[in-house]
């Protein structure tokens, strides 16, 4: 709680230097420097939701603010309508851009996704320059000038992008600490994990995205009035405003709301000196002066100032405090090792998936019965895994059903199999590496809130860390809530996985190999762990490679063998099966078996 | 008639394309090998345009010679540049980060080029004058401009010279192994950053070439890239993020696009049938022409 307070203590911080440096200020360049800084953080904090927060880097967020400018501009121009209502309609325009513009090229992952928004201010800038808007001025209005935006007094503009500047910090501030902003980093981290989770990654995404286009067509249109007077489709929609957003960005850091407030402080005014000073005789300075910036920062601190000022106070001040580390000992095991079983759970049906040269699963098809523990093995490359993404929804089947709790899910996204209770952990464990133990299995938890906190958002943050908080304890890792997964030791990374996966409140949880790498020790404590899953009425299927474990823990065995439903029945009468030894060790020893003993 | 015409836009986009293809086998080769989306590489074409104006001025160089003798200083100018800055970014170990970094850098690098040449050379636009510029081959009613043609032919013979030296030699064998697979190719006593350097090398020199042929037809100054980086990296994934004969297809298809795109449309609005093309591509497509689909999990 207390760095909640400290987070909007930060934020009246900065406005409150904003507001005296604008009242101290006397010459009229320094306003405008002043304004720039404030109108250049706004934008690389409009950046910084769609690419910081969310991982997705766009190449092409200046068609926002292009947008914002053009449109306020072309209404006073056409209909004399105010800015400031001019601004609003400009935002909804950039909102539904955003939305048009999502849609498709959020299917992209990665750097497609950057290079495809590369394009979209490019189609912009040659529009504006067919449809005749190579330059549009704004009209000088001489009656009412503030109510068009024409301030002759230049502290009037820095106020105005100061609140603009204040505004899109609350945003920010509001995102990073919200259900949106843990599902935000857990899928800029590991968007599959994070689908897994429950967590709808296109709609994060989409939404992160309509939340920095707004603010951005916001500085859009108050750039254009406080210091371009003319708009050209260059310089709103060139290279060279994203340019100056990613420079604010990153040389401050991103995925904070501190970054690009520090990284405008810093550069505007060194590049604004530079352009006045020796700008004449150098055109081209500023553009040098960020280019170099940007090669320098990712030569020698690609995280950014803030991160890592950051992490040079707290290495100085956790010197010497390396944490004893408990031992998870094995909890009592009292549970008895099978359970009566229920009805069908999931049933699946005639699966078929082939890769290119590689039918990986045909004809698979099995019932899970409720509260049964369910072993899958088969050597290497049997699809166990395979079957296990296609169940979960990473993968569509080319032909077949699965049906979970009598309702037909096959195709439908990781994301929406997990809220309807099918959980699933994964074979090397997958981790939201730069969240804390305690907010990877927040992000599980928030699955699980329903509709009520889609209207009540407040509560929704606070009750997942209760969850989390509840099913760390269950797990026994409670003591490592504040750690980093990078810190954890294989034992402690599946149960932390086991624990998120739990927090999602599943019916049915499929693990994969959840015993791998683990020691002896290791394996008793999670042996004991899943059977306490399901003591708790949860559902288990369970891939694995080592027959001990599974022997002890399943309550029926199925075989897969080159993408086929080999066997299946109990433990015990699946591993006396000839075509299962065979297909584990081959004719030779299924031979020596069944000869006669000597 | 009509037939004629169509057939003369064809001959032109083509012509274009084999320019837009040599540029891009140089984005594709870098991509491919070192998953680096190099945004200097515009910049490079520029300063390629600039040292053949350079042979042209000082020695009376003629540009399809001056645009071959770009090759060695640039292949140099790419290895430094690799060894003294793209290898230096490392990301704190995590790949996707490291490819962030990496393109941010590059980045950098394209702004600071620009701007310094628009410092250093001006901003005036040059070129280079030769007799075959305003001159055309006739083949019937079709008409292909010589310069276009020559700078045709020449980009087609390098594309095919990479094409071999990455399939036949063994260094080039050596390049591709580096690429499928850094881990195990550096286990086979394959220098891997000595394979990224060779690759960003030859990179370099290839765009700084096919600048030099552009350079024939086309005015030289420092704002160039700009108009020229976006259609490389639509060729590029055109083809396939990485694929070498994708990205040669991927740019003659984008100068058939543009010259097409006429037909239709005003000349304003040229590249927004090019960009059309590529988003088309990215949402149906995203694996490009000659790309594989990743596995996901």
């Amino acid at each position: 709680m207390a760095s909640r307070a400290r987070g909007w203590l930060g934020i009246a911080a900065i406005v409150a230097a904003g507001l005296v440096l604008a009242l101290v200020i006397e010459e009229r360049y320094h306003h405008r420097v002043l304004t720039l800084v404030f109108l250049w953080a706004a934008m690389g904090l409009a950046w910084n939701i769609i690419s910081g927060y969310a991982g997705q880097i766009s190449f092409g967020h200046q068609v926002f603010f292009g947008i914002g400018a053009y449109v306020t501009v072309l209404l006073v121009v056409k209909t004399g309508l105010t800015p400031w209502i001019g601004m609003g309609l400009a935002v909804a325009v950039a909102v539904l851009a955003a939305v048009l513009i999502g849609l498709p090229t959020f299917r992209l992952g990665g750097i497609y996704f950057g290079l495809a928004t590369l394009a979209y201010p490019l189609i912009f800038r040659i529009v504006m320059d067919w449809l005749g808007y190579q330059e549009v001025a704004v009209p000088m209005i001489r009656e009412r000038p503030a109510w068009f935006m024409q301030f002759s007094e230049p502290r009037s503009f820095d106020l105005l992008a100061l609140g603009v500047l204040a505004a899109t910090l609350v945003l920010s501030r509001a995102i990073e600490t919200s259900r949106l902003g843990y599902r935000l980093r857990a899928v800029k981290e590991n968007e599959q994990a994070a689908e897994a989770m429950g967590v709808d990654a296109f709609r994060a995404k989409m939404t992160a995205y309509v939340l920095s286009a707004a603010p951005a067509a916001v500085v859009g249109a108050v750039y254009i009035h406080a210091i371009l007077f003319i708009v050209t489709p260059d310089a709103v929609f060139g290279l060279l405003v994203i340019s100056q957003t990613l420079v604010v960005s990153l040389v401050g850091g991103i995925g904070t709301l501190w970054g690009p407030v520090i990284g405008a402080a810093v550069m505007v005014p060194v590049s604004e000196v530079l352009d006045t000073t020796v700008g004449d005789r150098l055109p081209g300075i500023q553009g040098v002066v960020y280019g170099a910036a940007l090669m320098l920062i990712m030569l020698y601190a690609p995280e950014g100032l803030y991160w890592r000022i950051q992490q040079a106070i707290r290495s100085r001040a956790g010197r010497g405090a390396g944490a004893a580390r408990p031992v998870i000992a094995p909890p009592v095991d009292t549970i008895a090792a099978s359970a009566p079983t229920g009805a069908v759970l999931l049933e699946v049906r005639d699966l078929w998936k082939a890769f290119i040269g590689l039918q990986a699963l045909s004809e698979v098809g099995f019932d899970v019965r409720e509260r049964e523990i369910l072993g899958v093995i088969g050597p290497n490359g049997a699809g166990k895994t395979t079957l296990f993404n296609v169940l979960n929804g990473f993968l569509v089947p080319d032909r077949g059903t699965v049906r979970f709790r009598g309702e037909t899910v096959t195709g439908l996204r990781p994301s929406a199999l997990c809220r309807r209770g099918l959980g699933r952990t994964f074979q090397v464990v997958r981790t939201f590496p730069h969240l804390t133990v305690l907010e990877n299995v927040m992000v599980g938890a928030f699955a699980r809130t329903g509709a009520v906190d889609t209207y009540v958002r407040t509560g929704a943050v606070r009750r997942a860390r209760g969850v989390a908080t509840g099913t760390l304890t269950l797990v026994g890792l409670v003591d490592r809530a504040d750690a980093l997964p990078g810190g954890l030791t294989t034992l402690e990374l599946r149960l932390m996985e086991l624990a998120r996966c739990l927090a999602t409140a599943p019916r049915l949880v499929l693990l994969d190999e959840p015993l791998a790498g683990l020691s002896s020790d290791g394996v008793d404590v999670m042996i004991a762990m899943i059977r306490r899953v399901r003591a708790g009425g949860v559902t288990v299927v369970i891939i694995e490679h080592t027959m001990q474990a599974l022997l002890r823990l399943a309550d029926r065995l199925i075989v897969l063998d080159q993408g086929r439903r080999l066997a299946e029945g109990a433990p015990g009468e699946v591993t006396r099966n000839p075509a299962v030894i065979e297909a584990y060790l081959g004719k030779r020893w299924l031979a020596r078996m069944r000869a006669p003993t000597c | 008639m009509v037939l004629a015409e169509l057939v003369q836009y064809v001959a032109t986009g083509l012509l274009v394309g084999g320019v837009y293809a040599l540029m891009s086998i140089g984005l594709a080769l870098i991509f491919g090998v070192m998953r680096v989306v190099n945004f200097a590489q515009g910049d490079f074409m520029m300063l390629g345009m600039y040292l053949t104006y350079f042979y042209a001025m000082s020695g009376g160089v003629d540009p399809l010679l001056g645009a071959i003798l770009t090759i060695p200083p640039f292949f140099v100018l790419g290895f430094i540049v690799h060894r003294g800055l793209l290898a230096r970014v490392t990301g704190g170990g995590d790949p996707q980060r490291q490819m962030d970094a990496q393109l941010i850098l590059t980045l950098g690098l394209s702004l600071v080029i620009t701007n310094a040449a628009t410092m250093i050379l001006t901003p005036t636009p040059r070129g280079i004058r030769t007799t075959y510029a305003t001159q055309a081959f006739a083949l019937g009613p079709i008409l292909l401009n010589q310069a276009r043609s020559y700078a045709f032919a020449m980009a087609l013979v390098l594309a095919a010279a990479v094409y071999l030296f990455l399939t036949r030699t063994n260094l080039g064998k050596a390049l591709r192994a580096a690429a499928d697979d850094p881990e195990a190719a550096s286990y086979q006593g394959i220098d891997v950053r000595a394979m990224h350097g060779l690759a960003f090398g030859t990179g370099i020199a290839l765009v700084a070439a096919a600048g030099g042929l552009l350079a024939t037809y086309y005015p030289i100054e420092p704002s160039v890239a700009g108009n020229f980086i976006v259609l490389m990296f639509v060729a590029v994934v055109l083809g396939g993020l990485g694929s070498i004969p994708g990205a040669f297809v991927g740019g003659l298809v984008i100068g058939l696009v543009q010259s097409l795109t006429l037909l239709v449309l005003p000349f304003q609005l040229q590249n927004t049938g090019v960009f059309i093309v590529f988003l088309l591509v990215l949402y149906l497509r995203p694996q490009g022409l000659f790309g594989r689909r990743a596995r996901t999990v």
